[in-house]
Parts: C-alpha cells; structure tokens; sequence
C-alpha cells in the first residue's frame, strides 16, 4: 500500500467538475435536428388477450408515427437470458403497463392526450399477484408451473443433523416488499438510423452491450451497423441494467420507421409504474442448533416473485441462494429456492441483488436462534461466524484472513454497544419512547456468480492519443458510483502517471471493447485488474520499444507516448479476463467457488421506537466493512452511506402499494425515501485486507451496504420492545397494529 | 394555448421568450433558453433537482409557471459560478465528494447557496431543515453536509462570494 501516489487518495471524481457547473449532460439535455418524440401506449389489465386496438377520435393520427409488433423487422425480445420478454405486446398481455405500441410526433405535447386516446380493448384472463397465489398453481401464467427458475443447494446431510436428539430447532418465515429504485433521473433515450449510417442509440443506462445485443435482436441490423452510447447517467441502482435495452428499442423502432431521431423520455409517473423493482420476498428458515449454542443444520427456503417474464430472475434467485446462509460456518445446509411468475411488471437487478432479501432473513433469523439457546446476539455470532479455512454453504473455501469476530467486537465497540444495551434496558421499562440497539454481520460475493465472469470473458483496454493523454477503454459506465475516477486511478498509478492526464474514452461501444456490464460490484475488482494489466502492458510496449526507461517522470512517459505514435500510429494494449487459479464451480450441484471473493461488513443501528406515534427512527448508525484495498476514501465512504440511507428506506420507509400488479402509488408523494432530516449521522470505518486478483487489492463494494441495515434496525426494534418484526417495510401502520393485538405491550403501555 | 411574450432576468441577462402563460419555468429555461443545468425529476415539487433562486428565493421551477415568474429575477446552476471560478459551494461539493450521479446536484447547490445566504454558519440541524427539499439517492446526504459546512467555512474566508441576480 506504501508508495502508491493516486489509488488510495481521495482524488477529485473524474466528471465531478461537470457535474457541479451543471454543465453534465443528460438525454434529456440532449437534441437532435428534426427530432421527433416518442411515447409508449401499455396494457391497462395484468392479464388477457388485446381484441382490438382503436385510434380515437381528436387526434390527427396520420401525423404520427405508429409502430405494433408487427412493425418488429427482427426478433420481438428484450435480450437477457430466456428471451421471452416482448419489446413489444403481440395480441396478448401478462403485466400492467406492458408496452403495446409506440407513438412519435413532432409536438411533445400532444403525446399525452393521443396515448390516452387509444383504446384497447381486452379479453381479461385470471392473474395471479402473489408468491403465493402462485405456487398455488390454480392459475398458470408462465411455463407449466409458474416457475421461473429453481435451484437446490445441500452441504453435508441436513435430515440426519435434524433427526439428532439433543438438538433445538428454530423455524421463522420473513418477507420484504417490492423497492423503487428511485434514480433520481428518469429513463430516457435517442435514436436515430439511416441506411447509410446504420442505427445509433444514446441512452441512460448501465450496460451499453445489452442493449446493444437487445437492438441486435429487434432491428436485425448486423452488428456493426449498431452503436449505443451511454450519456451522463443520474442513478442507476440496478434500475438501468435492464429496462433501457426496451426503450433503446422502442426508439430504435420509431427512428427506423419515422426516419428521423427520436427521444423517448419516461416521467416519473411511467418510470415508477412500468420499470422494474425489487423481487419482494419469503424465506423461511428451520435451523438445527445444539443447546450450547453452535449451529448444526440450515433447512431454508427461499421464494422471489419474479414478475411476469423470467428477464434476470434466474441469477438474483441464485445470489439469494447462495447468501442465504449468510457468514455462519454450517456443517450441514440445504437451500431450495424458487422464483414464481406473476402478472407483474417484471422485477429485476437491484443494488444487492437478492442478497438484501435473503440476508435480512438471515440476519433476524440468527438473532432469534442465540435467544433461544439463552445467548447474546454476539456471543452466539461468536461461536458460528465464518473463520478462515472453513467453507461456506457451497463448499468454498475462505482462504482470505478474515476475522469477523474482531471486526463485530470493534464494530460493536465503536456503537458504544454494550453500554447502550444495557442502559436503554434500564431506561425502557416505564418509558414510551424506546431505545434499542442491534446489528447484523453479512457478506457480498463481488463479481458474477460461479462461471459468470468467465462466460462474460471481458476485455479492457489502455491507449494514448496522439498528444499525449491516456485514455481508458471500458464499456463499464459511471452512474454515480464513481467508475471514471477509480478506473482512471488504477490506470495512472499502473502507468506512473499523473491521474489528470488519464481520462476516460466514451462510453461508446463503437469505439470501447466489451468489458461487461456495469453490475455485481465487479467494476473494482474485475475490470480494475483488467485495467491494470492493460496499463502495464502499455508501458511496457514503450520500454521495450526503446522510448521509455524503467523509471521515468509523467512528462517522459507522454514523450514516449507520443514518440511512439508518430513512428506506428497507434499505442493501445489490451488484456483479457483470466480466472483466479483454483476457481471450481458447479453449476449444476450448486457447489465450489461461488465468488472469486467476499466483502464482509458489520453494522450496528441504534433506534428509537416511539409507541405513541409507532414511528421508528435510526438515531446512529456504524458500519464496519472489509472491502479490500480502498482505491478512493472520498467515494467509497459515500458508496457505504448512499447504500445505507437506501437500505434505511428499504426497512422503514418504502412500500409499493400494489394494485391487482399495478404500481398505485407511483409518484414521489406517496411513495416515501429518506430525506436530508430523516437519516443518522451514518459512521463508516474500513478494515482493508487487499486481496490480491482484484486492482490494488480491491474487492467489490457497491451492492453491500444494502444488505445490512434492514436486519440491524429490525434487530434493534426487538431489542427496544421485544417484538419480533418478520417483514419489510415496517411502516408505523405495521407498528401500531402489533402493539394494538399485543397484549404484554400493551398491558406496558396501559400502566404508564 | 396562445402564446404570450415574457420578460425575465435569468442570470443577469434579460431575456425575452414568447410562450403559453402556463408554460413551466423549467420548460422555458431548459427548452427557450438553453439552460439544460436546471433538471427535472418529478414533475412535482417532490424532489427538488429543478430549483432555482428567484428573487433570492428557492423555488422549484416544474411548480412555477412563466407568467408568475415574468419580471423576477432568476439564478439557474449556470449563473452559479463558471469552469475559471468556482463559487465556494460547487469547490466544496467537488472536493467533499458531495456530487454522485450528479443530477440533483445543481438543486443541491442552489438550496446551499440559498441556505447560507441567510445563515451562513448554519448547525447540522439548520443544513438538515435547509436541504430537505432536495432529494438525493445517491450519497446518503453524509458527503452533502460535509460540502456544506466546508462551504460554510470557506466563505467566511472569501467574503462576498454570494451570486447575483
């Protein structure tokens, strides 16, 4: 760590000066000559066949361009994994809000009256909204059983393990709702085609080779005839991994049929009902635990409602799977999980990914299983987290120094745990403001799960221009998180140059080489290697070309660069993913190395629960994580508490308020995140192992802080009133009703 | 609706724009004038990213229709501070890492510009209270209040770095 001059600093975010002259500019910022505006007409019923769509009267239709499915020149499908979400509705609909058709005109303003003029009529068919209506399978919406996707992970021998005599069995089911991503920017995006030119999209987006791939499949246009541009991006979260490839080719389909450029941008209204969400949950847990406190045997199940098209259902079941059985060691666990159809708009990629849903489970479930042994939260995390050498629930090996007991001992200390605990239980009793403390310890697999990043295969490049800069090509995009500024980093110390005179090539996949989609808090740790090695390389080729010494200043290396350029043309070098040795996976068993590595974290949440009001406040908040090498203090410290104000709202505050698949609630007055007033001071303290195949020592950081709060601040509302809350989000409605059928609380309350 | 003309002092320029009475603020500025620094994100009043300052006063720019802005005086992020000279607020944002994603940035700025005109060593409270019309999603608000009380502190040091209408 000692030397290093740019990674680990808190240097400036690379288009941070932009972005506070409010000089970024956004798709929506954005116009072109002649341009158009499209919108999208969607299913008014979750389910049924369409009988017939009408053009209504007041509105001059042969003004507008009008794209059905039938205008589809290739396939009709979003690209991810099944294929089987439309772009566009063919005589038949399975969610609310689903597209249909496609409207553009000239006049942005007439958009809104002419969808609302078209009038479908439907056959409406029986729908099925919940995980259990339908793993009831009296209706089938998708495939023969309503399953999306199923996987079956078993360690050691869980029956035998709960057939011993001497054991204690705890059992507990928990459920989270559905989460609104809440990007504070709508989606958007701008197409244009013309035979000659082909088609080019710029969009708001995390994966520019998605759509790309998407656009491939609807325009059935050769590969080189498209490019996609990602454009400042204002919050992603997941949100934009997968819906933008839809808008991509909705704009993509009226630009093609139009002939002129076309934006398509989504208010807030149709961005919070039609987009994806978070998969809402039901876990169940059975676990076997000896009467001195070590856990024995985990029997979980784990149930995602995936919506109404299987889109990434499959691979959040499986990181749900695998973080199920969080960071206790197991001899012996069994994880069934499922993800059920239902006529939803379907959920999708969402910071964590299923690990949210499966560790608050977890994570309140533990705390239930020490009370029934008669030991502390911490004592019984003690005994049963995770050490070095022990394998987790697939059978892999931890072979990182980690040492979660001490971490959770310092988390706690740094909480001022124990004299609080035992204060607020004095000061409780007689009290109805109650305080409580609690915590969670968890882990986040960074990188695609078992074979993903070997199938993904990314490439990275480095190169200079001809006056001398360098530039990094990626396709990973910046959103927020701080993609620009920690690639530019790896790459200048790589190189022994000064960070300003790294930059970024645009996020253009005509121009940048696959690298992956921006997701899985793998940017740090897999495409930073790549970076690495590709800005290694590039020196090199200056050193062993005789233009460069081993140890040179900035000024030499852009002398050599430059020197280079002029003699052949061009300076670039590029590096290939390569697994870590020793990596085994599975897929069918569900067994071997999961993640080529782990982020580990601690959190302790301090609340007060006032039963007059049944709100729920977080007065503290310590959040202790091991994410490896820091590259950037400035940007990671604000990763943890944006990920940790977002998994606040997560446990307290937002709830989409379902209707028969419809999103009621759809605006930001009634669907509710925390504000400036509503959030602790938030308390980050790293420990850094570096680990050594990820860039500097960097693992993934991103997606872990939304897994722990929900199950500390629940934890700590048992603390203060010895309720067990089992689902998320926990509104002061869902408060009141305990304490209203709660007799001990309220016989409490009554003596007060 | 018929179109009527407007004058406004956006940023210190008088500008003139022809456009229905009911025409949004936002549209005029983003849409007429070109400033596209002014961003929406609802729609609504809800979230903030469309602030402004008019007549020295924060207001969300999507709520204000034109003919109730003509003849005030107007402060987009444009007239903030510019690439030679940043105002202290957009330095602090900078270096406190108060800017993520970026997009409420510019409302965020305008709130801290507008929150420290009128008390310029504001508690954590005040900063608290003085944002809460800005919605963030990114940053967990921590790294904003840290820009704040920099910015804060910073100003003392530079007086008169207020903007100007």
């Amino acid at each position: 760590m000692e030397g290093e001059r740019v990674v680990g600093k808190p240097v400036h975010r690379k288009e941070g000066l932009a972005k506070v002259l409010g000089a970024a500019r956004y798709i929506d910022d954005l116009s072109m000559p002649e341009m158009i505006y499209g919108a999208t007409v969607r299913s008014a019923i979750p389910r049924g066949r369409v009988l017939a769509i009408e053009f209504g009267p007041g509105i001059p239709w042969n003004e507008f361009t009008i794209v059905t499915a039938k205008d589809i020149p290739g396939k009709n499908y979003i690209a991810l994994i099944n294929n089987d979400w439309p772009c566009l509705a063919d005589g038949f609909v399975n969610h609310p809000q689903e597209p249909l058709l496609l409207l553009a005109h000239p006049d942005r303003h007439l958009l809104p009256q002419a969808v609302a003029a078209v009038r479908v009529r439907y056959e409406e068919l029986p729908s099925v909204h919940s995980i259990q209506e339908s793993e009831s399978r009296r209706t089938i919406v998708w495939g023969e059983d309503n399953v999306l996707k199923s996987y079956l992970l078993e360690k050691g021998d869980v029956d035998a393990a709960f057939a011993h005599p001497d054991i204690v069995v705890v059992e507990g089911e928990y459920t989270t709702g559905a989460q609104e991503h809440l990007y504070i920017e709508n989606n958007g995006a701008i197409a244009i085609y013309s035979e000659q030119d082909g088609l080019t999209v710029w969009g708001s987006l995390q994966c520019p080779f998605y759509a790309h791939k998407s656009l491939l499949a609807v325009t059935g246009l050769p590969e080189d005839r498209i490019r996609v541009i990602q454009v400042e991006t204002g919050g992603a979260f997941g949100g934009k991994e997968d819906y933008p490839s839809m808008i991509a080719a909705h704009a993509a389909l009226l630009a093609m049929k139009s002939g002129r450029p076309v934006k398509i941008i989504y208010d807030r209204m149709e961005d919070m009902a039609a987009t994806t969400k978070r998969h809402p949950s039901r876990v169940r847990h059975r676990t076997a635990v000896t009467k001195d406190g070590k856990l024995l045997a985990a029997d979980i199940e784990v149930c995602l409602d995936g919506g109404a098209y299987s889109t990434l259902s499959s691979t959040v079941l499986s990181r749900a799977t695998i973080h199920s059985g969080g960071a206790y060691f197991w001899p012996n666990i069994r994880v069934r999980s499922k993800a059920y159809a239902t006529n939803t708009p379907p959920h999708g990629a969402f910071r964590g990914f299923g690990a949210p849903q499966a560790l608050f489970a977890t994570e309140r479930h533990i705390d239930r299983v020490a009370r029934a042994v008669g030991l502390t939260p911490e004592e019984f995390r003690r005994r049963n987290l995770l050490r070095t050498s022990e394998t987790t629930s697939t059978g892999q090996v931890i072979r990182q120094q980690i040492d979660l007991p001490g971490w959770m001992e310092k988390a706690l200390n740094h909480a001022g745990y124990y004299e609080k605990k035992a204060r607020f239980d004095h000061e409780n009793s007689g009290c109805l403001r109650k305080k409580g403390i609690g915590f969670a310890v968890f882990l986040h697999g960074s990188g695609f799960t078992g074979s993903g990043e070997r199938y993904l295969n990314s490439l990275v490049g480095v190169d200079a221009t001809p006056d001398g800069r360098f530039r990094v090509l990626v396709s990973s995009t910046e959103f927020g998180q701080g993609t620009n500024t920690i690639l530019c980093q790896i790459a200048a110390e790589a190189l022994g140059a000064e960070y300003d005179i790294v930059e970024m090539a645009p996020p253009d996949t005509s121009v940048v080489p696959n690298s992956g989609p921006t997701v899985a808090s793998r940017t740090a740790m897999v495409v930073g290697r790549l970076v690495h090695s590709a800005a290694l390389g590039l020196k090199q080729m200056l050193i062993a070309s005789g233009f460069l010494d081993e140890r040179s200043t900035t000024e030499e290396l852009q002398a050599a660069a430059k020197a280079y350029i002029a003699k052949h043309g061009a300076l670039r070098s590029m590096s290939r993913y390569e697994a870590p040795p020793d990596i085994y996976w599975d897929d069918q068993k569900y067994h071997g190395e999961a993640y080529a590595a782990f982020a580990w974290a601690v959190y302790v949440s301090e609340v007060t629960v006032d039963l007059t009001t049944y709100s729920v406040t977080v007065d503290d908040f310590v959040a202790l994580q091991e994410v490896g090498r820091v590259l950037n203090p400035v940007l990671a410290t604000g990763q943890i508490e944006g990920g940790i104000a977002q998994a606040i709202g997560y446990a307290l505050y937002e709830k989409v308020d379902w209707d028969r698949g419809l999103m009621k609630n759809n605006q930001m007055t009634n669907y509710i995140i925390p504000t400036s007033q509503d959030l602790p001071q938030i308390r980050v303290y790293f420990e850094e192992v570096p680990f050594e195949y990820g860039a500097y020592g960097a693992k993934g950081i991103g997606e872990l802080p939304m897994d722990g709060p929900a199950p500390a601040i629940l934890n700590a509302i048992a603390h203060a009133t010895g309720e067990d809350f089992h689902a998320i989000p926990l509104l002061p409605e869902d408060v009141a009703e305990r304490f209203a059928v709660s007799a001990p609380a309220a016989q409490e309350m009554a003596t007060v | 609706m018929s179109e009527r003309e407007f004058s406004l002092r956006v940023n210190g320029v008088e500008q003139t724009v022809n456009t229905p009475p009911m025409a949004r603020l936002l549209d005029v500025l983003r849409h007429e004038l070109g400033l596209t620094g002014t961003k929406e994100g609802c729609g609504e009043g809800e979230c903030g990213s469309c602030s402004v300052l008019m007549n020295g006063e924060l207001v969300n720019s999507c709520l204000v229709p034109i003919a109730q802005a003509a003849g005030t005086s107007i402060v987009t992020i444009e007239g903030v501070g510019a690439h030679a000279k940043l105002h202290p607020v957009q330095q602090a944002f900078l270096e406190c890492g108060g800017a993520q994603c970026g997009i409420c940035t510019p409302g965020m700025i305008l709130a801290t510009v507008h929150l420290l005109e009128r008390c310029p060593h504001p508690s954590r409270e005040q900063i608290e209270e003085g944002l809460n019309g800005n919605l963030c999603r990114c940053t967990g608000y921590m790294r904003i209040f840290a820009a704040v009380e920099k910015a804060a502190s910073a100003a003392e040091a530079e007086v008169g770095a207020g903007v100007s209408g």
